[in-house]
Protein backbone atom coordinates (compact mmCIF):
# COMPACT_ATOMS: atom_id res chain seq x y z
CA UNK A 1 0.00 0.00 0.00
CA UNK A 2 1.45 3.20 -0.95
CA UNK A 3 0.66 5.90 1.90
CA UNK A 4 1.55 9.71 1.48
CA UNK A 5 4.02 10.54 4.37
CA UNK A 6 1.95 13.89 4.87
CA UNK A 7 -1.28 14.37 4.91
CA UNK A 8 -4.12 12.25 4.86
CA UNK A 9 -4.65 8.83 2.81
CA UNK A 10 -7.80 7.09 2.81
CA UNK A 11 -7.65 3.60 1.28
CA UNK A 12 -10.61 1.92 -0.40
CA UNK A 13 -13.04 2.82 2.42
CA UNK A 14 -16.68 0.52 2.65
CA UNK A 15 -19.44 1.58 4.89
CA UNK A 16 -22.59 -0.46 5.46
CA UNK A 17 -25.85 1.16 6.69
CA UNK A 18 -27.78 -1.93 7.18
CA UNK A 19 -28.60 -3.36 4.24
CA UNK A 20 -27.06 -0.03 1.96
CA UNK A 21 -23.86 0.06 0.66
CA UNK A 22 -23.14 3.70 1.27
CA UNK A 23 -19.40 4.00 0.66
CA UNK A 24 -17.82 1.34 -1.80
CA UNK A 25 -14.08 1.90 -1.85
CA UNK A 26 -13.55 5.18 -1.48
CA UNK A 27 -9.84 6.27 -1.63
CA UNK A 28 -8.12 10.00 -1.59
CA UNK A 29 -5.42 11.14 -0.56
CA UNK A 30 -4.58 15.19 0.49
CA UNK A 31 -1.40 16.07 0.81
CA UNK A 32 -0.36 19.27 3.23
CA UNK A 33 -0.93 22.30 1.67
CA UNK A 34 -4.00 21.05 -0.24
CA UNK A 35 -8.23 21.27 -0.07
CA UNK A 36 -10.13 18.56 -1.27
CA UNK A 37 -13.83 19.24 -1.99
CA UNK A 38 -16.30 16.17 -1.88
CA UNK A 39 -18.98 16.88 -3.77
CA UNK A 40 -22.22 14.93 -4.90
CA UNK A 41 -25.89 14.40 -4.93
CA UNK A 42 -27.50 13.95 -1.57
CA UNK A 43 -27.84 10.05 -0.18
CA UNK A 44 -24.38 9.39 -1.58
CA UNK A 45 -22.22 9.15 1.60
CA UNK A 46 -20.49 12.48 1.73
CA UNK A 47 -21.42 13.35 5.31
CA UNK A 48 -20.50 9.30 6.37
CA UNK A 49 -16.76 9.80 4.07
CA UNK A 50 -16.41 12.84 6.51
CA UNK A 51 -17.60 10.77 10.20
CA UNK A 52 -15.16 8.27 8.26
CA UNK A 53 -12.06 10.53 8.05
CA UNK A 54 -12.57 12.23 11.52
CA UNK A 55 -12.66 8.73 13.15
CA UNK A 56 -16.61 8.98 14.50
CA UNK A 57 -17.46 6.09 12.47
CA UNK A 58 -15.30 2.88 11.77
CA UNK A 59 -15.16 1.88 8.59
CA UNK A 60 -16.10 -1.99 7.71
CA UNK A 61 -13.68 -2.44 5.51
CA UNK A 62 -10.33 0.33 4.35
CA UNK A 63 -8.10 2.51 6.45
CA UNK A 64 -7.36 5.85 7.00
CA UNK A 65 -4.42 7.37 7.46
CA UNK A 66 -2.60 10.41 8.83
CA UNK A 67 0.80 11.16 8.68
CA UNK A 68 1.27 7.62 7.57
CA UNK A 69 -0.15 6.61 11.03
CA UNK A 70 -3.34 5.30 10.73
CA UNK A 71 -5.42 6.80 12.53
CA UNK A 72 -6.97 3.78 14.45
CA UNK A 73 -3.54 3.81 15.98
CA UNK A 74 -3.27 6.80 17.98
CA UNK A 75 -6.76 7.81 18.40
CA UNK A 76 -5.74 11.00 20.94
CA UNK A 77 -2.90 12.38 18.56
CA UNK A 78 -4.85 12.70 15.64
CA UNK A 79 -7.79 14.03 17.58
CA UNK A 80 -5.39 17.06 18.70
CA UNK A 81 -4.12 17.77 15.12
CA UNK A 82 -8.12 17.72 13.55
CA UNK A 83 -11.09 20.47 13.68
CA UNK A 84 -14.36 18.50 12.98
CA UNK A 85 -17.12 20.97 12.26
CA UNK A 86 -20.30 18.59 10.95
CA UNK A 87 -23.65 20.63 9.74
CA UNK A 88 -24.60 20.76 13.64
CA UNK A 89 -22.87 23.77 14.91
CA UNK A 90 -22.50 22.04 18.29
CA UNK A 91 -23.41 25.27 20.17
CA UNK A 92 -25.74 25.12 23.66
CA UNK A 93 -28.13 27.64 23.97
CA UNK A 94 -28.13 28.59 26.91
CA UNK A 95 -23.91 29.56 27.05
CA UNK A 96 -22.99 32.02 25.38
CA UNK A 97 -21.08 31.73 22.16
CA UNK A 98 -17.44 32.71 24.44
CA UNK A 99 -18.40 29.74 26.98
CA UNK A 100 -19.45 27.50 24.39
CA UNK A 101 -15.97 27.65 22.61
CA UNK A 102 -14.15 28.15 25.51
CA UNK A 103 -15.52 24.57 26.40
CA UNK A 104 -15.19 22.62 23.48
CA UNK A 105 -11.41 24.28 22.66
CA UNK A 106 -10.53 24.44 26.08
CA UNK A 107 -10.74 20.26 26.40
CA UNK A 108 -8.42 20.24 23.45
CA UNK A 109 -5.91 23.01 24.03
CA UNK A 110 -4.81 25.22 26.58
CA UNK A 111 -6.62 28.73 25.50
CA UNK A 112 -7.37 32.51 26.55
CA UNK A 113 -10.99 34.04 26.33
CA UNK A 114 -8.77 36.87 24.24
CA UNK A 115 -7.97 34.56 21.62
CA UNK A 116 -11.34 33.12 21.38
CA UNK A 117 -12.42 36.44 21.59
CA UNK A 118 -9.91 36.93 18.57
CA UNK A 119 -11.19 33.90 16.41
CA UNK A 120 -14.36 35.41 17.12
CA UNK A 121 -13.80 38.77 15.60
CA UNK A 122 -12.29 36.53 13.12
CA UNK A 123 -15.29 35.34 11.69
CA UNK A 124 -17.17 38.32 12.07
CA UNK A 125 -19.60 37.92 15.25
CA UNK A 126 -17.58 39.79 18.02
CA UNK A 127 -20.78 41.09 19.30
CA UNK A 128 -21.99 37.61 19.93
CA UNK A 129 -19.16 36.55 22.34
CA UNK A 130 -21.42 37.38 25.65
CA UNK A 131 -24.90 36.28 23.85
CA UNK A 132 -26.50 33.16 24.90
CA UNK A 133 -26.15 30.90 21.93
CA UNK A 134 -30.19 30.65 21.56
CA UNK A 135 -30.50 34.20 20.20
CA UNK A 136 -28.12 34.18 17.55
CA UNK A 137 -29.23 33.67 14.28
CA UNK A 138 -28.48 30.52 12.22
CA UNK A 139 -25.74 32.60 9.96
CA UNK A 140 -24.08 33.22 13.27
CA UNK A 141 -24.15 30.13 14.88
CA UNK A 142 -22.44 29.03 12.05
CA UNK A 143 -19.71 31.58 12.13
CA UNK A 144 -19.34 30.77 15.72
CA UNK A 145 -18.92 26.88 14.94
CA UNK A 146 -16.39 28.41 12.42
CA UNK A 147 -14.44 30.41 15.08
CA UNK A 148 -14.22 27.11 16.91
CA UNK A 149 -12.34 25.68 14.16
CA UNK A 150 -9.71 28.31 14.31
CA UNK A 151 -8.98 28.32 17.48
CA UNK A 152 -8.56 24.61 17.81
CA UNK A 153 -5.41 25.64 15.64
CA UNK A 154 -5.50 22.14 14.02
CA UNK A 155 -3.74 20.68 10.83
CA UNK A 156 -6.71 18.86 9.15
CA UNK A 157 -10.12 20.82 8.66
CA UNK A 158 -13.21 18.39 8.11
CA UNK A 159 -15.82 20.70 7.49
CA UNK A 160 -19.15 19.53 6.86
CA UNK A 161 -21.41 22.19 4.50
CA UNK A 162 -19.83 24.70 5.96
CA UNK A 163 -21.49 27.45 3.68
CA UNK A 164 -24.84 26.63 4.70
CA UNK A 165 -27.24 29.51 5.95
CA UNK A 166 -23.99 31.67 5.36
CA UNK A 167 -24.69 35.44 3.44
CA UNK A 168 -22.13 36.47 0.89
CA UNK A 169 -19.71 37.82 3.13
CA UNK A 170 -19.97 34.92 5.10
CA UNK A 171 -18.97 32.50 2.19
CA UNK A 172 -16.07 35.00 1.35
CA UNK A 173 -14.71 34.53 4.33
CA UNK A 174 -14.81 30.88 5.29
CA UNK A 175 -13.22 30.55 1.59
CA UNK A 176 -10.67 33.20 3.04
CA UNK A 177 -10.24 31.86 5.92
CA UNK A 178 -9.79 28.11 4.11
CA UNK A 179 -7.26 29.16 1.37
CA UNK A 180 -5.21 31.13 4.97
CA UNK A 181 -4.82 27.65 6.26
CA UNK A 182 -4.40 25.66 3.22
CA UNK A 183 -1.29 28.20 2.54
CA UNK A 184 -0.01 27.88 5.66
CA UNK A 185 0.70 23.92 5.05
CA UNK A 186 -2.53 23.08 6.71
CA UNK A 187 -4.91 20.11 5.02
CA UNK A 188 -8.85 20.79 4.19
CA UNK A 189 -11.26 18.45 3.48
CA UNK A 190 -14.69 20.06 2.87
CA UNK A 191 -18.19 18.16 1.97
CA UNK A 192 -20.26 21.17 0.23
CA UNK A 193 -22.80 21.59 -2.19
CA UNK A 194 -22.13 24.54 -4.27
CA UNK A 195 -18.62 25.21 -6.29
CA UNK A 196 -16.08 26.26 -3.91
CA UNK A 197 -13.87 29.89 -4.68
CA UNK A 198 -10.93 28.96 -2.59
CA UNK A 199 -7.91 30.20 -3.95
CA UNK A 200 -5.82 27.30 -3.16
CA UNK A 201 -5.05 24.04 -4.66
CA UNK A 202 -8.41 22.14 -4.89
CA UNK A 203 -9.00 18.42 -5.84
CA UNK A 204 -12.05 17.27 -6.31
CA UNK A 205 -13.43 14.03 -5.15
CA UNK A 206 -17.14 13.76 -6.84
CA UNK A 207 -19.43 10.73 -4.83
CA UNK A 208 -21.92 8.94 -6.56
CA UNK B 1 6.09 17.58 15.94
CA UNK B 2 6.13 16.99 12.36
CA UNK B 3 6.30 20.03 9.67
CA UNK B 4 2.76 20.37 8.80
CA UNK B 5 2.03 21.30 12.13
CA UNK B 6 4.13 23.61 12.50
CA UNK B 7 2.93 25.27 9.54
CA UNK B 8 -0.59 24.88 10.09
CA UNK B 9 -0.66 26.18 13.52
CA UNK B 10 -1.46 29.89 13.43
CA UNK B 11 0.75 32.61 14.84
CA UNK B 12 1.13 32.51 18.21
CA UNK B 13 2.04 30.51 21.81
CA UNK B 14 2.21 26.86 21.48
CA UNK B 15 -0.26 24.72 21.55
CA UNK B 16 -0.37 23.33 24.94
CA UNK B 17 -2.33 19.81 25.54
CA UNK B 18 -4.95 20.18 28.26
CA UNK B 19 -4.52 17.39 31.17
CA UNK B 20 -6.98 14.56 32.03
CA UNK B 21 -7.80 16.06 35.35
CA UNK B 22 -8.29 19.85 33.56
CA UNK B 23 -10.45 18.08 31.15
CA UNK B 24 -12.58 16.50 33.99
CA UNK B 25 -13.01 19.73 35.74
CA UNK B 26 -13.41 21.76 32.57
CA UNK B 27 -16.67 19.13 31.70
CA UNK B 28 -18.01 19.27 35.59
CA UNK B 29 -17.98 22.92 35.95
CA UNK B 30 -19.96 22.82 32.16
CA UNK B 31 -22.52 20.60 33.19
CA UNK B 32 -22.76 22.63 36.76
CA UNK B 33 -23.48 25.63 34.86
CA UNK B 34 -25.60 24.64 31.99
CA UNK B 35 -28.06 23.31 35.02
CA UNK B 36 -28.16 26.22 37.06
CA UNK B 37 -28.81 28.59 33.74
CA UNK B 38 -31.95 26.57 34.05
CA UNK B 39 -33.03 26.29 37.78
CA UNK B 40 -36.75 24.96 36.59
CA UNK B 41 -35.03 21.64 35.13
CA UNK B 42 -32.85 21.93 38.19
CA UNK B 43 -35.49 21.95 40.84
CA UNK B 44 -38.29 19.36 38.77
CA UNK B 45 -36.93 16.13 40.19
CA UNK B 46 -36.29 17.69 43.61
CA UNK B 47 -40.24 18.73 43.46
CA UNK B 48 -41.42 15.30 42.19
CA UNK B 49 -39.75 13.25 44.92
CA UNK B 50 -41.16 15.90 47.62
CA UNK B 51 -44.79 15.84 46.14
CA UNK B 52 -44.77 11.63 45.52
CA UNK B 53 -43.66 11.48 49.09
CA UNK B 54 -46.23 13.76 50.47
CA UNK B 55 -48.94 12.12 48.89
CA UNK B 56 -48.77 8.61 50.99
CA UNK B 57 -49.23 10.22 54.42
CA UNK B 58 -52.10 12.25 52.65
CA UNK B 59 -53.51 9.01 51.10
CA UNK B 60 -53.16 6.72 54.07
CA UNK B 61 -55.07 6.54 56.99
CA UNK B 62 -53.57 8.87 59.58
CA UNK B 63 -51.68 6.03 61.59
CA UNK B 64 -48.19 6.48 62.36
CA UNK B 65 -47.34 2.98 62.86
CA UNK B 66 -48.51 1.86 59.68
CA UNK B 67 -46.90 5.38 58.13
CA UNK B 68 -43.67 4.38 59.89
CA UNK B 69 -43.72 0.58 58.63
CA UNK B 70 -44.06 1.87 54.91
CA UNK B 71 -41.83 4.63 55.14
CA UNK B 72 -38.39 3.41 53.94
CA UNK B 73 -39.83 1.83 50.78
CA UNK B 74 -41.81 4.54 49.88
CA UNK B 75 -38.79 6.92 50.24
CA UNK B 76 -36.88 4.84 48.05
CA UNK B 77 -38.94 4.25 45.77
CA UNK B 78 -39.65 7.94 45.22
CA UNK B 79 -35.72 8.77 45.13
CA UNK B 80 -35.27 5.86 42.58
CA UNK B 81 -37.93 7.12 39.94
CA UNK B 82 -37.13 10.94 40.19
CA UNK B 83 -33.77 10.20 39.59
CA UNK B 84 -34.46 8.28 36.66
CA UNK B 85 -36.35 11.12 35.19
CA UNK B 86 -33.24 13.64 35.18
CA UNK B 87 -31.21 10.81 33.53
CA UNK B 88 -32.69 10.89 30.20
CA UNK B 89 -31.26 14.20 29.20
CA UNK B 90 -27.96 13.13 30.47
CA UNK B 91 -26.20 12.60 26.87
CA UNK B 92 -29.36 13.33 25.07
CA UNK B 93 -28.93 16.93 24.43
CA UNK B 94 -25.08 17.03 23.74
CA UNK B 95 -26.22 14.17 20.96
CA UNK B 96 -28.95 16.13 19.29
CA UNK B 97 -26.81 19.58 19.17
CA UNK B 98 -23.20 18.15 17.80
CA UNK B 99 -21.91 18.87 21.08
CA UNK B 100 -21.23 14.98 21.80
CA UNK B 101 -19.12 14.37 18.45
CA UNK B 102 -16.87 17.50 19.84
CA UNK B 103 -16.76 15.60 22.71
CA UNK B 104 -15.62 12.43 21.25
CA UNK B 105 -13.33 14.32 19.43
CA UNK B 106 -11.37 16.38 21.64
CA UNK B 107 -8.63 14.11 22.60
CA UNK B 108 -9.59 13.25 25.76
CA UNK B 109 -10.98 9.94 25.39
CA UNK B 110 -14.79 9.87 26.11
CA UNK B 111 -14.55 7.60 29.10
CA UNK B 112 -13.17 11.07 31.29
CA UNK B 113 -16.03 13.24 30.13
CA UNK B 114 -18.74 10.39 30.76
CA UNK B 115 -17.44 10.33 34.56
CA UNK B 116 -17.48 14.35 35.23
CA UNK B 117 -21.07 14.45 33.12
CA UNK B 118 -22.40 11.54 35.57
CA UNK B 119 -20.82 12.97 38.39
CA UNK B 120 -22.66 16.19 37.96
CA UNK B 121 -25.78 14.71 37.02
CA UNK B 122 -25.75 13.01 40.63
CA UNK B 123 -24.69 16.37 42.15
CA UNK B 124 -27.45 18.08 40.97
CA UNK B 125 -30.36 15.07 41.18
CA UNK B 126 -28.93 12.47 44.09
CA UNK B 127 -27.35 14.86 46.10
CA UNK B 128 -30.17 17.27 46.54
CA UNK B 129 -32.36 14.45 47.44
CA UNK B 130 -30.33 13.31 49.77
CA UNK B 131 -30.39 16.72 51.39
CA UNK B 132 -33.77 16.97 50.87
CA UNK B 133 -34.19 13.51 52.65
CA UNK B 134 -34.61 15.08 56.32
CA UNK B 135 -37.90 16.44 55.48
CA UNK B 136 -39.17 13.74 53.17
CA UNK B 137 -38.39 12.18 56.62
CA UNK B 138 -40.33 14.35 59.03
CA UNK B 139 -43.39 14.06 56.55
CA UNK B 140 -43.47 10.07 56.71
CA UNK B 141 -42.41 9.89 60.42
CA UNK B 142 -39.42 8.31 60.50
CA UNK B 143 -37.82 8.83 63.58
CA UNK B 144 -34.75 11.58 63.74
CA UNK B 145 -31.65 9.15 64.65
CA UNK B 146 -32.46 6.95 61.84
CA UNK B 147 -31.43 10.04 59.36
CA UNK B 148 -27.72 9.73 59.56
CA UNK B 149 -28.29 6.04 58.31
CA UNK B 150 -30.85 7.42 55.67
CA UNK B 151 -29.01 9.80 54.21
CA UNK B 152 -25.71 7.50 53.92
CA UNK B 153 -27.72 4.91 52.50
CA UNK B 154 -29.49 7.43 49.99
CA UNK B 155 -25.73 9.04 48.91
CA UNK B 156 -24.61 5.47 48.50
CA UNK B 157 -27.69 4.08 46.09
CA UNK B 158 -28.40 7.53 44.24
CA UNK B 159 -24.26 7.13 43.28
CA UNK B 160 -25.31 4.12 41.83
CA UNK B 161 -28.48 4.81 40.34
CA UNK B 162 -26.61 7.21 38.50
CA UNK B 163 -23.33 4.98 37.29
CA UNK B 164 -26.10 2.34 36.17
CA UNK B 165 -28.41 4.80 34.59
CA UNK B 166 -25.32 6.70 32.50
CA UNK B 167 -25.24 3.27 30.67
CA UNK B 168 -28.87 3.54 29.98
CA UNK B 169 -28.89 6.99 28.89
CA UNK B 170 -26.02 5.57 26.56
CA UNK B 171 -27.72 3.06 25.19
CA UNK B 172 -30.83 5.38 24.32
CA UNK B 173 -28.99 8.27 23.59
CA UNK B 174 -30.35 7.55 20.08
CA UNK B 175 -33.65 7.20 20.31
CA UNK B 176 -36.69 9.69 20.16
CA UNK B 177 -38.27 8.50 23.15
CA UNK B 178 -35.90 6.71 24.83
CA UNK B 179 -37.12 7.66 28.28
CA UNK B 180 -39.28 4.56 29.05
CA UNK B 181 -36.84 2.02 27.52
CA UNK B 182 -34.21 3.89 29.89
CA UNK B 183 -36.55 3.02 33.04
CA UNK B 184 -36.97 -0.63 31.59
CA UNK B 185 -33.26 -1.01 31.72
CA UNK B 186 -32.31 0.80 34.61
CA UNK B 187 -34.91 -0.03 37.19
CA UNK B 188 -34.09 -3.77 36.94
CA UNK B 189 -30.40 -2.95 37.70
CA UNK B 190 -31.81 -1.21 40.65
CA UNK B 191 -33.69 -3.64 42.24
CA UNK B 192 -30.95 -4.52 44.60
CA UNK B 193 -30.30 -0.85 45.69
CA UNK B 194 -34.19 -0.82 46.95
CA UNK B 195 -33.72 -3.73 48.69
CA UNK B 196 -30.28 -3.10 50.77
CA UNK B 197 -31.21 0.65 50.78
CA UNK B 198 -34.89 0.55 51.99
CA UNK B 199 -33.50 -2.68 54.26
CA UNK B 200 -31.07 -0.24 55.54
CA UNK B 201 -33.40 2.98 56.46
CA UNK B 202 -35.30 0.03 58.55
CA UNK B 203 -33.10 -1.55 60.63
CA UNK B 204 -32.34 2.12 61.57
CA UNK B 205 -35.74 2.76 62.16
CA UNK B 206 -36.30 -0.30 64.76
CA UNK B 207 -32.66 0.79 66.26
CA UNK B 208 -30.92 -2.22 64.79
CA UNK B 209 -27.76 -2.21 63.34
CA UNK B 210 -28.05 -1.37 59.59
CA UNK B 211 -24.37 -1.89 58.59
CA UNK B 212 -24.41 -4.94 56.86
CA UNK B 213 -26.80 -3.52 54.30
CA UNK B 214 -24.39 -0.32 53.97
CA UNK B 215 -21.39 -2.41 53.38
CA UNK B 216 -23.20 -4.17 50.50
CA UNK B 217 -24.43 -0.69 48.97
CA UNK B 218 -21.20 0.94 49.44
CA UNK B 219 -19.79 -2.39 47.48
CA UNK B 220 -22.20 -1.94 44.61
CA UNK B 221 -21.57 1.54 44.49
CA UNK B 222 -17.76 0.79 43.94
CA UNK B 223 -19.04 -1.77 41.39
CA UNK B 224 -20.88 0.35 39.67
CA UNK B 225 -18.20 3.08 39.58
CA UNK B 226 -15.71 1.21 38.27
CA UNK B 227 -17.69 -0.41 35.78
CA UNK B 228 -20.25 1.56 34.58
CA UNK B 229 -18.40 4.16 32.79
CA UNK B 230 -16.59 1.70 30.48
CA UNK B 231 -20.19 0.55 29.22
CA UNK B 232 -21.59 3.98 29.06
CA UNK B 233 -18.74 4.54 27.29
CA UNK B 234 -18.98 2.03 24.05
CA UNK B 235 -22.63 2.34 24.37
CA UNK B 236 -22.19 6.20 23.06
CA UNK B 237 -19.76 4.87 20.66
CA UNK B 238 -22.33 2.96 18.77
CA UNK B 239 -24.87 5.39 19.10
CA UNK B 240 -22.36 7.96 17.40
CA UNK B 241 -22.45 5.36 14.62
Amino acid sequence: MNIAPDGLCVEKVHVWRGDRHVLRGVSLAVRAGELMHVSGPNGTGKTTLLRVVSGLLRPENGSVHWQGRSIAAAPAEYQAALAYASHEPALKGDLTALENLRFTVGLKRRVSAAELRSSLDRTGVPGCADLPARVLSAGQRRRVAMARVLAFRADLWLLDEPFTNLDGAGSALVSALLAEHVGRGGVALVVAHHELNVAAQTRRLELA
Amino acid sequence: MTAATTAAAAPGAPVIKVGVQNAFLLVLRRELALSFRRPDQLLQPLVFFLIVTTLFPLGLSVQLSLLRDMAPGVLWVAALLSSLLSLDALFKSDADDGTLEQLALAGQGLYVIVMAKTLAHWLVSGAALVLASPLVGTALAIPEMAFGTMMLSLTLGTLTLSWLGAIGAGLTVGLKRGNVLLSLIVLPLAMPLLIFGAGATDRAISGTSAAGALYLLAALCVLTFTLAPFAATAALRISLE
